[in-house]
């Protein structure tokens, strides 16, 4: 008489526990494929097409903090812009007024969004929709004309140009490859942070504040804590990322931070999915190539071509392209499972 | 003290403007929930329409009717093609289909008409009047816009048809009970919608002479318009929009230079809405537990 | 007498859900049928299949037409006053533009109309002007039926008109409703919680439970048998 209180039978579980790869480890293996390919892309391609991939994480990085705002905390930005070029400005004044060297800028940038968001976040609390939509716009519009205007700090109109980094010795990489994998080290760290924090404790009363509200501060959930707190991260991702943008192009200008930026991010991210973080690099890729791409067909109308590609997105894919995409893998792989258990275990 | 009363007036004319465009997105907002982000571009395109109506012979007031007529007729299918197929998708989704179209109207007009700058027209000669208190063409447009608001109260308030989108905006489940094609309501809605703009447009064009980027501040002063009065109030609308333009206009004129006063007036209303988290005729969004 | 509306194998789903499996119902022309249940039991699902509102699945004819691939708009044109549960009202608009409305479907002047439902509930004369969101539960109810009235149907849909308002206003309204019946020749379909009210005025009755139909007949019938009341109808 065996003991197990099981009411499977022995020989079912061991047969389970070594009936092939579970779907973790599916995930695991195709996100380690993906950065193993990712690191190698760069000694492939063209230095052009290194910094331009450099750009699109940069702007996933970017979009994945308008992502933990929008998606996560259901509150609209179209502000965006501005505090990347805060963080673009920090790391080019430091760089170009103090000579600080460009990696120990990263930190004060994030700082500096950081708390700008908080004390955005907070008159922000008791806007909502279109009035909060009013209010960050603000700051999208306003930033051109206030860098302008202290121009002795930003350089104006001109702008500042900085010293590009060198990569070290060591290792025997150019400048752009360098670039690339900084980039690619503070985007993989990014998102971690932001897996940690939306899977999690916070992510749950997030959603739960984005959802319900009322029902969340029934729970005692800090609401006006959560809300503030998401918008200083939301605007640190995308100060940081604003910060690499100046290290990796050397230049900074207001011209490159004007609304259309701020409504840029936010298309991004709307087309790779709101509340997701693989969005956020889809949202970077579209960014980056489809303006190129329409300039490269249609020399006449080239935005009309950009507009018409965000309406057959959104026709197509209403939650992104992650968002719409994502449940179909799962059911995919789950319809796999049922067929096949030998190749997806539980 | 003559100067003052001068730029309060000119700030009613570029107010009058301002409350139109705001008024039309208002008037989308409660019907579809949606703010319309490319209602500035249509606007400007069916600026260009008129001019070019107007540039091959057309008398001005020819040019107009046709203008708003087609621009009725434009409106009603943008709802229906452009916009139906997310009316049940995100709002987020449905807001870039808006910016969308508004890169598509700016990308356009700019192909067509090419992005030089255009002089328009005005109807109205440019006389100062009453002392040089204000300008005939600032009279002009100030009039222009009390008409067609006096035409759309009396459409809303007296015919069928206006009752009928009243209630399809508010409540558009019982309306479809009343037996209302709550689909047409809602397109006859982008129709107007993109006529008032359209004489907001034609109205502003002699001013800021026409360009593919002529209406873009525009939409931004009527977008704050709109609010400070409360998105969901037509009324509201209208106050906000002059209150803006008279704001915009007195802080350009005595308290900072131009490049701040976008930034300044923006701050301005932003500081009224801390108080009023709704607008000055809002009512608060009420929400079911 | 014919049945102006009749459901063969009605189902119908809130959302992916199916509520409502395979209900046969028939509602006699000029006459008035109720259906009683409990909360849950896919009333309201039933009369929103009929007019559009929700998914369904199976047959629905109405004075010879097929509704089911119709729009609730099409579906109101065609005869059917549907009075949704929670009454429907236009709250920010009067309470004669409430009747206007009612009468959007119909060609010529609402005048006579509106002064007829004037007739019916004269409460609703001296509030005219008033927005209808300030009128009482029960004056909102006479509303929402006058309104309905207004399209000149030939079937009116009630969907618990009792809801929320005291005995004795549930009992004057459902007294002008059987007067309405009578005098306008519309055949009514209701729903109700109230069932011994209902019963005594309705011509037949069905039972619904969790999306079927357990018994339908005479609602002299249904009121009668001891065991019915006692186990479904709790009295």
């Amino acid at each position: 008489m065996t003991k197990s209180f099981s009411i499977v039978s022995p020989d079912k579980l061991a047969a389970d526990r070594y009936a092939g790869l579970t779907t973790e480890s599916w995930r695991w293996l195709g996100t380690t494929a993906l950065i193993v390919l990712v690191a190698l892309l760069p000694f492939a391609l063209s230095n052009y097409h290194v910094f331009e991939l450099t750009m699109v994480m940069i702007y996933a990085i970017a979009v994945l903090g308008l992502n933990i705002l929008t998606g996560y905390n259901g509150q609209i930005s179209l502000g965006h812009g501005g505090f990347f070029a805060v963080g673009a400005y920090t790391t080019a004044i430091l760089m170009h007024h103090y000579a600080v060297p460009y990696w120990a800028t990263l930190p004060p940038a994030a700082l500096i969004c950081f708390v700008l968001g908080v004390l955005f976040g907070l008159p922000a609390l008791r806007f909502e929709g279109p009035y909060l939509a009013l209010v960050t716009l603000a700051m999208a519009v306003a930033t051109p004309q206030v860098l302008k205007y202290f121009d002795n700090w930003t350089g104006g109109q001109q702008g500042l140009n900085l010293v590009k980094p060198s990569p070290p010795a060591a290792l025997g990489i150019d400048r752009d490859r360098w670039l690339y994998f900084i980039t690619l080290l503070v985007l993989l760290l990014a998102i971690r942070v932001a897996a940690n924090l939306l899977h999690g404790r916070t992510g749950r009363a997030l959603v739960a504040i984005r959802d319900h509200p009322i029902a969340a501060a029934a729970m005692g959930i800090d609401t006006a804590r959560y809300k503030t707190l998401a918008f200083g991260t939301s605007t640190l991702f995308t100060g940081v990322a604003g910060a690499l943008s100046a290290i990796v192009i050397g230049f900074v200008a207001p011209e490159s931070f004007t609304l259309f930026l701020s409504i840029s991010f936010l298309v991004g991210s709307a087309i790779g999915g709101i509340a997701t973080i693989g969005g956020a690099i889809v949202g970077g890729i579209f960014i980056q190539f489809v303006p190129n791409l329409a300039n490269d067909i249609s020399d006449a109308a080239p935005s009309a071509l950009y507009g018409v590609a965000m309406l057959l997105f959104m026709y197509a894919m209403p939650h992104g392209v992650v968002g719409t995409l994502g449940p179909l893998l799962t059911r995919s792989m789950l319809r796999i499972q049922a067929r096949w258990p030998a190749l997806i275990g539980k | 003290m003559h100067e003052l009363l001068q730029q309060i007036f000119s700030g009613l004319a570029a107010g009058a403007v301002y409350a139109s465009v705001a008024l039309a997105l208002v008037m989308i907002y409660r019907a579809t929930d949606l703010v319309n982000f490319a209602q500035g571009e249509m606007a400007m395109f069916s600026t260009y329409i008129a001019w070019s109506l107007v540039t091959v012979g057309l008398p001005f007031w020819a040019a107009f009717l046709i203008t708003l007529v087609a621009s009725f007729l434009g409106g009603m299918a943008i709802e229906r093609i452009i916009i139906r197929p997310v009316e049940n998708a995100p709002v987020l989704a449905a807001v870039i289909v808006t910016i969308g179209l508004g890169l598509i109207f700016n990308s356009l007009a700019g192909w067509f008409y090419s992005y030089t700058v255009q002089d328009f027209p005005s109807p109205f000669p440019d006389r100062p009047l009453f002392g040089a208190l204000m300008t005939t063409q600032e009279l002009g447009v100030v009039g222009v816009t009390l008409v067609m608001l006096t035409l759309l109260f009396l459409f809303f308030r007296f015919t069928k048809t206006g009752l009928a989108m009243r209630a399809a905006a508010q409540n558009p489940e019982s309306a479809r009970l009343c037996g209302i094609p709550v689909g047409r309501m809602l397109a006859i809605g982008w129709g107007l919608a993109a006529a008032i703009g359209a004489t907001a447009g034609i109205m502003v064009a002699p001013v800021l002479f026409l360009d593919p980027y002529m209406m873009s501040g525009v939409l931004l002063y009527a977008f704050a318009g709109a609010l400070l009065g409360g998105i969901s109030s037509p009324v509201g609308a209208l106050v906000g929009g002059v209150i803006v333009g008279v704001t915009e206009n007195l802080v350009g004129t005595y308290l900072i230079p131009t490049q701040l006063k976008l930034t300044v007036a923006l701050a301005l209303i932003i500081l009224v809405l801390v108080f009023r988290p709704n607008g000055l005729f809002g009512t608060a969004i009420v929400r079911r537990v | 007498m014919a049945p102006i509306l009749e459901l063969h194998r009605l189902k119908a789903f809130y959302g992916q859900s199916e509520v409502v499996h395979g209900m046969d119902v028939a509602v006699e022309e000029g006459g008035m049928t109720v259906l009683l249940g409990a909360n849950g039991a896919g009333k309201t699902t039933t009369l929103r299949a009929i007019c559009g509102m929700v998914r369904s699945e199976g047959e629905i004819r109405f004075a010879g037409e097929q509704l089911e691939r119709r729009t609730t708009e099409q579906i109101a044109g065609l005869g059917v006053a549907h009075v949704p549960e929670g009454r429907g009202t236009f709250m920010a608009l009067t309470v004669e533009e409430n009747l206007r409305l009612g009468g959007y479907t119909r060609a010529g002047r609402p005048d006579a109309d509106i002064q007829r439902m004037y007739g019916y509930f004269p409460i609703l004369a001296a509030r005219q002007h008033q927005q209808a969101g300030s009128l009482s539960g029960g004056e909102q109810q006479m509303l929402a039926i006058a309104r309905a009235l207004m399209m000149g149907p030939r079937l009116l849909v009630l969907d618990e008109p009792s809801f929320g308002l005291a005995p004795r206003i549930v009992e004057e309204i459902f007294n002008i409703v059987d007067r309405i019946r009578r005098e306008e020749h519309v055949s009514v379909l209701l729903v109700e919680q109230n069932a011994s009210l209902a019963l005594e005025l309705a011509d037949h009755a069905y039972l619904l439970e969790t999306g079927y139909v357990v018994t339908s007949g005479s609602a002299k019938a249904l009121a009668d048998d001891p065991q019915i009341r006692r186990s479904y109808l709790g009295y």
